[in-house]
């Protein structure tokens, strides 16, 4: 995070909205030794509102908190080291730990052509997953074969005709009137002859209450007999997961979880109760709505968000994403000799800006998803980092490597040219001048890499097991 | 769960400026000065759905409620049955109930901090009064917002813009609404703003064809605003009673496509004076309490207006609709409760708080 100024100074803002909640349950506990039961209580009722606001399941809640309450019971209480942060760190590698170690590979081995078929309830992202998944397997070599079997909803065929297409993949002619478990017979056949290696079921959504389409997907299963059988569930599910994952997996029992509609806020709790209910992995997480947004599923940063710590990994990845390597450095050095001009401080929001919207930036550092609810924070705003882009250009080669030498007339000719006012020029220079501080107290911390050995400060040591 | 195929209770006659729609036979939809309308032709494309049929819809009511579900349900009578005294237990497996129903930790809280009052203070003469009371709490919640009515312009189209996150249900909700609007008499007009999704236009022309109503539609990938435009004026043409349009599904967080929802709602307000008359959220009942951030963002953006809750055919309870009436005094116009035409219902809170409180045991 070196190279990124503006999210160093969100650091200083940054807490834990759960641990902080957990400290202040903790405060009275300093100095005794080891945590009891007791002590215990009144935090395990925090998490469990944290868990329970994140949607997962008022039952695996309970079981969940009654093991994490057993494993926090007997832990030292360092005086060095918040009470809270060790809780927390307890509740955060069980959840990992129930959420599942390592993403699984999806199976494709076994007689081809393989059969894998997608399951769920209407609206999870059956058809948009199936072409997702598409994607990703021709782009590891295979050759799918797409199948509509969707004859109820309307133009559902003709969806993933349209994904199909788009990846000029074949897709098998199915017809509305057809019998989706012959349409998926046939199209096994016909996969073999066109020499495709991996045919992808698109089943209708359905009810899991709703019988006899249950048992349309029986016989499907036992006809096809599928290598993978992939529940695709919302995100945003909230304690009904267990009921339907549980129907899904009783009647077929699935192979694998697709957990759909991640790109928004919802912290994912379901996912959860779904891996409790089901004890299958959840192998992928649908983060958008272009076919190429579907990602391996990390266990470690569900937890995060699942306990509204944020998603720092994912900020971090993609901010790797956009920062030019060689830019970054050169500007580390910048700041090292403090040559950061307003010109860097322009592309800095220009990087900011290709990351994606600012709110959403904002939700994935610890946190901040707590601060944004507070209205009273002002909220970030996009305009306004265009208008400084504006002001900036507005400046002369020199005004941006000097901004000492921007006078009053020079401001008011700079307002003129980037449409703005002078007070927002004035608002421009003065948070750029501020950062030239900041960044001056930061080097002296040892940020940005100018406190190698012997640069004279002494690298505080981190406490022992502080959660990261 | 039988509550939600009950008949409607008493229907307040909607007054001049107000449109009521009632799901029973009447299907008396829009109160309009004048302007009585032929009804149209109803029968659907497909012999085997016949969308107003009571026999098809008490058989699908057999099929929902079958073995599985029977185990799922029990009413909380169950729970207050045999049970004078209210202790700590009874408000445990009461805190389930509601959490299970995603009611949400701070409703629950209160409605239980309510409980605990009252019972500290001797005033519940036993378990029965308790549930009660509570019953009528959720209803005050949902009530608040409840008599804010659709409400009708003196001239022109009246405009309906539907939105929501991806996969609630909205254009299903729309055929379903459409047709409502058919079964009284008034002219339909359908408009694919969808332009993003895959078939998502041809998705709402198979419920127009079904329904009998025109469909405007551009090819896909076009600005859906421009799709807005040209409808809107062919209905100014057509003198449509009522125009739906169908938007894509976005999730709330995408800043530039709740801009584009922005922009929708611009359009449509300088093509016809005060459209959209009703900006209407599609939620879907299997949703947590990420349906508060979809409420509040997309309020934020375009002033929602109404609600309407899908698939509570499920086992989903879709309880926190209460917190979004409660925190937004957004009014829950219809509740979706199956696939066919005819499975939208008028929403009524009573009824609403009535299945809340069926346990999931």
């Amino acid at each position: 995070m070196a190279e990124w100024p503006f999210l160093t100074v969100g650091k200083a803002l940054m807490f834990d909205a759960l641990s902080d909640k957990l400290n202040s349950a903790f405060k009275k506990l300093r100095g005794h030794g080891k945590l009891s039961e007791d002590n215990i209580k009144g935090a395990m009722r925090e998490v469990r509102t944290a868990l329970l606001e994140a949607d997962v399941n008022f039952k695996v809640v309970k079981d969940f908190i009654a093991s994490v309450s057993e494993k926090a019971v007997g832990q030292e209480v360092l005086d060095s080291l918040a009470p809270g942060q060790q809780v927390v760190k307890v509740v955060h590698s069980h959840l990992i730990e129930l959420l599942g170690g390592a993403a699984e590979p999806l199976n494709v081995g076994g007689p081809q052509p393989v059969v894998i078929m997608l399951v769920g309830l209407q609206g999870s992202g059956k058809t948009t997953t199936t072409g997702k998944l598409a994607k990703l397997l021709q782009s590891q070599g295979r050759r799918p074969y797409l199948v509509p079997a969707d004859v109820y909803r309307p133009a559902a065929i003709e969806q993933l005709k349209v994904l199909g297409g788009s990846l000029a993949l074949p897709v098998h002619p199915s017809e509305g009137g057809q019998n989706p478990v012959d349409i998926c017979r046939a199209a096994v056949a016909t996969a073999k002859l066109k020499n495709c290696d991996t045919v992808l079921i698109d089943t209708a959504g359905r009810l899991h209450v709703d019988e006899e389409l249950m048992r349309e997907l029986s016989l499907i299963k036992k006809d096809l007999r599928p290598a993978e059988i992939l529940f695709v569930a919302d995100a945003m599910t909230g304690q009904d997961a267990v009921t339907v994952a549980e129907k899904f997996n009783q009647d077929l029992s699935i192979s694998g979880v697709i957990l759909t509609k991640m790109d928004g806020d919802a912290r994912g709790g379901a996912a959860l109760s779904i891996k409790k209910v089901t004890d299958r992995p959840i192998k992928f997480v649908g983060v958008g709505e272009g076919l190429d947004a579907l990602e391996v599923f990390h266990p470690d940063r569900l937890a995060s968000r699942i306990l509204g710590m944020g998603d720092v990994l994912t900020l971090i990845e993609r901010a790797e994403a956009v920062v030019d390597q060689k830019k970054a450095e050169k500007l580390a050095q910048k700041i090292r000799k403090n040559t950061f001009s307003l010109e860097d401080f322009r592309d800095q929001i220009q990087q900011i800006r290709k990351m994606g919207n600012l709110e959403q930036l904002m939700g994935m550092v610890p946190g901040m998803s707590r601060l944004k609810q507070m209205n009273n924070l002002p909220k970030p705003d996009e305009k306004e980092l265009g208008r400084i882009e504006a002001i900036i250009n507005s400046m002369t080669l020199d005004e941006r490597r000097k901004y000492q030498i921007i006078d009053s007339s020079r401001r008011q000719r700079i307002a003129r040219g980037s449409g703005t006012t002078v007070q927002d020029v004035n608002k421009v220079i003065k948070s750029y001048s501020d950062m030239l501080k900041m960044m001056q107290k930061m080097k002296g911390m040892g940020a940005f890499g100018a406190a190698g050995p012997g640069s004279g400060k002494k690298k505080r040591k981190r406490p022992k097991g502080l959660f990261r | 769960m039988l509550g939600w195929f009950r008949k409607n209770k008493k229907q307040v006659s909607p007054s001049e400026s107000e449109v009521s729609l009632e799901t029973e036979s009447s299907h008396s939809i829009i109160n309009k000065e004048g302007g009585e309308l032929e009804p149209r032709d109803l029968s659907p494309e497909k012999g085997s759905e016949d969308p107003v049929s009571r026999g098809s819809l008490a058989s699908r009511l057999k099929r929902g409620l079958s073995r599985t579900r029977e185990s799922f349900l029990k009413k909380i009578d169950d729970l207050f049955l045999g049970r004078k005294k209210i202790d700590q237990d009874l408000l445990d497996e009461l805190e389930e109930i509601l959490i299970t129903a995603d009611l949400g930790v701070k409703t629950v809280e209160d409605l239980l901090e309510a409980a605990r009052s009252l019972a500290d203070r001797d005033e519940l003469a036993d378990s029965s009064a308790l549930k009660k009371i509570l019953r009528d709490k959720v209803v005050e919640y949902l009530s608040v917002a409840q008599n804010k009515a659709m409400a009708l312009p003196d001239s022109g189209p009246f405009v309906i813009m539907v939105l929501g996150v991806n996969g609630v249900g909205k254009t299903t909700s729309i055929g379903k609404i459409a047709h409502k609007f058919v079964a009284s008499g008034q002219s339909v007009l359908l408009v694919a703003a969808d332009t993003f999704r895959a078939a998502a236009t041809e998705q709402l022309q198979v419920w127009g064809e079904r329904i009998g109503v025109e469909v405007v539609a551009r090819e896909s990938g076009v600005d859906p605003s421009s799709v807005i435009y040209d409808a809107l004026e062919s209905a100014r043409g057509r003198t449509s009673d009522v125009v739906i349009v169908d938007t894509a599904g976005r999730m709330h967080t995408k800043v530039n496509l709740v801009e584009e929802l922005r922009k929708i709602k611009r359009v449509m307000g300088k093509k016809i004076f005060g459209a959209p008359h009703e900006v209407m959220l599609v939620i879907d009942a299997t949703t947590g309490q990420n349906a508060i951030s979809q409420a509040k963002l997309f309020n934020d953006a375009v002033q929602i207006t109404g609600l309407t809750l899908t698939k509570l055919d499920g086992t989903a309870k879709g309880g926190i609709v209460v917190n979004i009436s409660r925190e937004l005094s957004i009014p829950i116009r219809f509740i979706g409760v199956g696939e066919q035409l005819d499975d939208l219902r008028d929403f009524d809170p009573e009824e609403f708080a009535e299945a809340l409180f069926s346990s999931v045991n």
